[in-house]
């Protein structure tokens, strides 16, 4: 069984979704719910026999799909997607159970089914087009989530976020497409498996190009600047659900996807590119907490603020060192659940009072105090307090990018500051002070479907934040090989130095222990 | 004057087989009717259906032929059976078997009570048969009129006002194309005394292109009767009137059969044409390839009927694939064929969808039968019609894994493969402008709130038309569209190797 595990974790959701036709609305969400802890214990069985000393892939499975052109069907794990499959499955999961009464709630059920097929696909994926497919296709689940149970902008908001990504996708497979070409070229036979393309070594000027043919696939998704205006208002518009899922699992695609095409296929480009990338990242740090700061609804707060931390992220990737890369792997699972949590809690309020503006709100420490303590909680892990969750990441992130430039993690470093301000300005605003409103006065605490979401999340983030070595342990070797491999394949004197040489480390650590002797 | 000595075999009458059987279907039905008239539509639907599947059968038996044999040459060498002939057909016949069935509807139209009308279509596929398994200019031309003149009759038919409108408009649309092409054929004989394609191809190619200006002038007069029958822009300006004239089956029809024969044609035609590296018939070519597929899909934004954003719709696709004539390499002519099986089956679906939906008589509340505002709110009445229109949408914007992405894919590889990478683009971005409006469908259908007629009809008004036959079509499309990957490989294999060993 556990040789087509990955098979079992992609499909088993949408087959479960098919059968869901079938269940009376009424008994749907239970319904859902199991399918989803059924999903989740799979992939925890995963990680169980995950082996965490091997850096390579694991769990690969190969069936034939298009062989007159080069497709197949690969799957494959290494320590840097198994957690975001868990991550996925576990917040589908608490999403569906804690779901708060709706409209069509079949439908919406069964809508997210199906986009945790997408979600595992994306990133078991090992054949560009098997991943390009699931990328695809899982912009239809959210375009209809948004574009059905959205706010009154809904439909305006799904569209752009459908376009949007869809254009950048397009372009990104004009470059997959040239890559199968190149790997054409060199080896006589079509490919689109990734790990025979990291055989390949491209000549500088293709990687600038290709590089950047993947770049606007990735970069839309993510989102990086300029290209994040379609996310404030898919958050805005998206219903809780929606959000959470948004932010804790698709964002982390387009980071996942740099990681995997860009760097070791284009290690030169990546070099290349690495300085205006990390501006563009510190730019989208420090403006999107700017703006962020100006919001006077606490949803598009998370939202701005859940950017800002996406450029972190895309900043330690792009320190193209081990340090950097673990620890930009990290925050993304940090990021999930830590803005996936926010989202949750921001969703609470909102099914009480039916509004997200600030202004409406004040005191509601004394009125909600459990609330007010798991929202404290996430908002610290925000921040980057240390002990918890998203301090790990960062900071690694950071160390990362400090050997490439001092400066820009200078600055990076000093925006986070600014994350803190807006953070605490916004829960000041809203938990302390006297209750001005009359409404606000008998608000009811977190339920209990509630706490199911909550009280999970809040664990985690505690519990990775004080002892992140289960996780970073596997995210480690599988880096170290990405790294490695990235800088056998640089051409450039500028990328072999840029990148670590880990081979080379290994030995100096040895001849120094020796000297020490 | 001494006696004309051929020898049967020389002939190779077999090789007319396919192209006959539908005539011979044809010439059948109007006996059945002399003998007794009043007979039911579904005798005739079947009595097409059978002949349909003998030439089937017999295309079936071409090919395995050619699989062994290479390239028949028949009838004086006018009949030329290659790979695109058959393929061709195998897409002409495939998809009328698809046509004929939806004629099967519990609500009574005014065509299907005509024998005529079946006979008019098979000898209408006989005409395209005939029009891609040769190259000879006078038979193209012959096959082509037989053809048309069937399809004018077959859209009047439909005894609507509107109808006749498109009748004629395509009509006279037509006799202009057909004049042009005369008119092209006739400068390539004086130019090269040969009306065979590879003969002019052979005899321009020794003389290396010397009367240029005539050729020029020859080139442009097929370009613009290929513009017409294609509806490349911008001769492109009947076909939205026509589609929204026509029934939506036979549109669906007209989207597909006839533009494969005429993609076939032009691919013969050009394909030398291309390859003498005179640099300006590229640059034509490119224009009219980019400009159609962007052009159309900018007028579909802004359309408000289904029927006619489909029209602009499949006229951006045709753009789309003639793109593989430019390209011209054996990888860009078999994603051709690739792609137009893969849309056949979308395409037909899609217009399918609408003809279920078809109303007898246009409510008052309505300004068009297919408009935007009849779908709106279809996810809440009935939900598995609104699914598979939106399987359809989706698979003809080119997601993926839906048929038309993977030919989609395979024609933009040939592309970039050949070196056309800002055409690569061009084409990558106008699906994605494309994407816009086949979503504009799936946003009215799932987002927008049901108007209060189609609740109080339950959402009967969307399969108001639909019998077993028709949702056995559609459900057939819908399966190939889900399920065309793993269809890809066989075909894309036989494809290739028909192309490939017809030399093109």
């Amino acid at each position: 069984m556990l040789d087509h595990i990955l098979s079992i974790l992609i499909f088993f959701p949408a087959v479960a979704a098919i059968f869901g036709f079938a269940i009376q609305k009424d008994s749907v969400r239970a319904y859902g719910t199991a399918v989803a802890a059924i999903e989740f214990a799979l992939s925890l069985l995963l990680w169980y026999s995950f082996d965490s000393n091997v850096s390579g892939m694991q769990f690969m499975e190969q069936v034939a799909l298009i062989p007159a052109f080069g497709i197949n069907y690969i799957l494959g794990i290494d320590g840097i997607s198994l957690f975001i499959i868990v991550l996925a499955s576990f917040f589908t999961m608490i999403g569906i159970a804690s779901l708060s009464d709706t409209k069509d709630e079949k439908n919406l059920i069964i809508t997210l089914l199906f986009l945790q097929m997408t979600m595992v696909g994306v990133f078991a994926a090992l054949d560009a087009i098997v991943f390009y497919v699931f990328w695809e296709l899982s912009l239809v689940p959210m375009l209809y989530i948004i574009g059905a149970w959205g706010g009154p902008l809904r439909i305006y908001a799904s569209v752009k976020f459908f376009l949007y990504t869809f254009a950048g996708s397009l372009v990104m497979l004009v470059g997959i497409l040239f890559m199968a070409y190149f790997y054409y070229q060199a080896t006589g036979t079509w490919s689109f498996a990734i790990l025979e393309w990291y055989r390949l070594i491209l000549p500088e000027s293709f990687q600038m190009w290709l590089f950047l043919a993947f770049f606007l696939g990735f970069a839309i998704k993510v989102p990086m600047f300029p290209f994040h205006t379609w996310l404030p208002y898919a958050h805005g518009q998206a219903p809780t659900i929606g959000s959470v899922i948004l932010a804790a699992i698709l964002l982390k695609m387009g980071t996942y996807a740099f990681i995997r095409f860009s760097l070791p296929l284009f290690p030169d480009a990546s070099v290349a590119y690495m300085f205006p990338i990390a501006v563009i990242a510190i730019i989208m740090i420090i403006y999107t907490a700017m703006v962020a700061y100006a919001q006077k609804d606490i949803k598009q707060v998370v939202a701005y603020s859940s950017v800002s931390h996406m450029g972190v992220i895309i900043l330690g990737t792009f320190a193209l060192n081990v340090e950097g890369i673990t620890g930009s792997i990290f925050l993304m699972i940090a990021h999930g659940v830590v803005s996936g949590a926010l989202f949750l809690l921001v969703g609470v309020i909102y099914d009480r009072r039916h509004t997200k503006l600030m202004s409406e709100f004040g005191g509601l420490a004394s009125v909600m105090p459990r609330y007010a303590t798991i929202f404290g909680i996430m908002l610290m892990a925000s921040v980057g307090l240390p002990l918890t969750i998203n301090f790990v990441g960062e900071f690694l992130s950071l160390l990362g990018f400090y050997k490439q430039s001092h400066i820009l993690t200078l600055l990076a470093g000093t925006a986070i500051i600014v994350g803190a301000i807006y953070m605490l300005a916004a829960y000041k605003k809203m938990f302390f002070g006297e209750v001005t409103k009359e409404e606000n006065k008998n608000l009811p605490d977190v339920n209990k479907r509630e706490l199911v979401a909550l009280i999970p999340l809040t664990i985690i983030t505690v519990w990775l934040g004080i002892y992140p070595k289960p996780i970073l342990e596997p995210i480690n070797n599988s880096v170290e090989s990405v790294v490695q491999l990235m800088h056998d394949k640089a051409i450039t004197e500028e990328a072999k130095s840029r990148i670590p040489n880990l081979v080379k480390g290994v030995e100096i650590t040895k001849t120094s222990a020796k000297e020490v002797h | 004057m001494s006696p004309v000595n051929v020898s049967m075999e020389s002939l190779n009458l077999i090789a007319l087989a396919p192209m006959l059987t539908p005539i011979v279907g044809a010439l059948l039905i109007l006996i059945v009717d002399l003998f007794k008239i009043g007979l039911d539509k579904s005798l005739y639907v079947m009595l097409s259906f059978l002949f349909l599947i003998i030439d089937f059968g017999l295309l079936l038996d071409s090919a395995s032929v050619f699989s062994q044999a290479g390239t028949l040459m028949g009838v004086f060498d006018v009949i030329l059976i290659d790979g695109l002939a058959i393929i061709s057909q195998f897409i002409i016949v495939g998809a009328s078997l698809l046509f004929i069935a939806l004629a099967l509807t519990p609500k009574r139209f005014h065509e299907f009570s005509y024998p005529e009308f079946f006979a008019l279509f098979l000898f209408m596929i006989g005409g395209f048969q005939f029009m891609v398994a040769t190259d000879n200019l006078i038979l193209i031309f012959v096959g082509l009129e037989t053809a048309s003149l069937a399809l004018y009759t077959m859209i009047a038919m439909h005894n609507r006002d509107k109808s006749f409108e498109a009748a004629v408009k395509y009509f006279t649309m037509g006799a202009l194309a057909a004049g042009f092409f005369s008119f092209g054929a006739m400068v390539f004989y004086a130019l090269t005394g040969s009306i065979e394609v590879n003969q002019i191809a052979a005899v321009l190619n020794a003389n290396n292109y010397a009367d240029i200006g005539y050729v020029l002038i020859g080139v442009v007069f097929i370009l613009a009767a290929f513009g017409f029958k294609l509806s490349m822009v911008p001769f492109h300006t009947w076909t939205p009137d026509v589609y929204e004239g026509s029934s939506a089956a036979l549109a669906g029809y007209m989207s597909i059969v006839p533009k494969i024969a005429g993609f076939v044609v032009a691919m013969r035609m050009f394909e030398f044409l291309i390859h003498s590296g005179i640099v300006w018939l590229e640059v034509v070519l490119y224009i009219v390839v980019v400009i159609t597929m962007t052009a159309a899909n900018i007028w579909a934004l802004v359309q408000d009927d289904v029927k006619r954003m489909l029209a602009y719709s499949s006229i951006s696709h045709a753009g789309f694939v003639m793109a593989a004539i430019l390209i011209g390499t054996t990888q860009s002519n078999s994603a051709l064929f690739l792609y137009w099986i893969l849309f056949s089956f979308t395409n037909l679906g899609s217009f399918s969808m609408l003809w279920i939906s078809r109303q007898k008589n246009l409510p008052s509340y309505q300004s068009s039968d297919h408009s935007f505002d009849k779908f709106s709110g279809m996810i809440k009445t009935s939900p598995v019609a609104a699914s598979i229109m939106a399987l359809f949408m989706l698979s003809l914007a080119g997601l993926p894994p839906f048929a038309l992405f993977w030919g989609k894919m395979y024609m933009i590889s040939s592309a970039v493969t050949s070196g056309y990478t800002v055409l690569a683009l061009i084409m990558a971005l106008n699906s994605a402008i494309a994407g816009y409006y086949y979503l504009k469908l799936i946003v009215y259908m799932f987002m927008k709130e049901p108007s209060a007629q189609s609740i109080s009809s339950n959402g009967k008004v969307y399969v108001s038309n639909a019998s077993t036959s028709l949702k056995t079509i559609i459900g057939f499309a819908a399966v190939g569209t889900i399920f065309a990957f793993i269809a890809v490989n066989p075909i894309l294999e036989f494809v290739t190797s028909f192309v490939y060993n017809s030399g093109y």
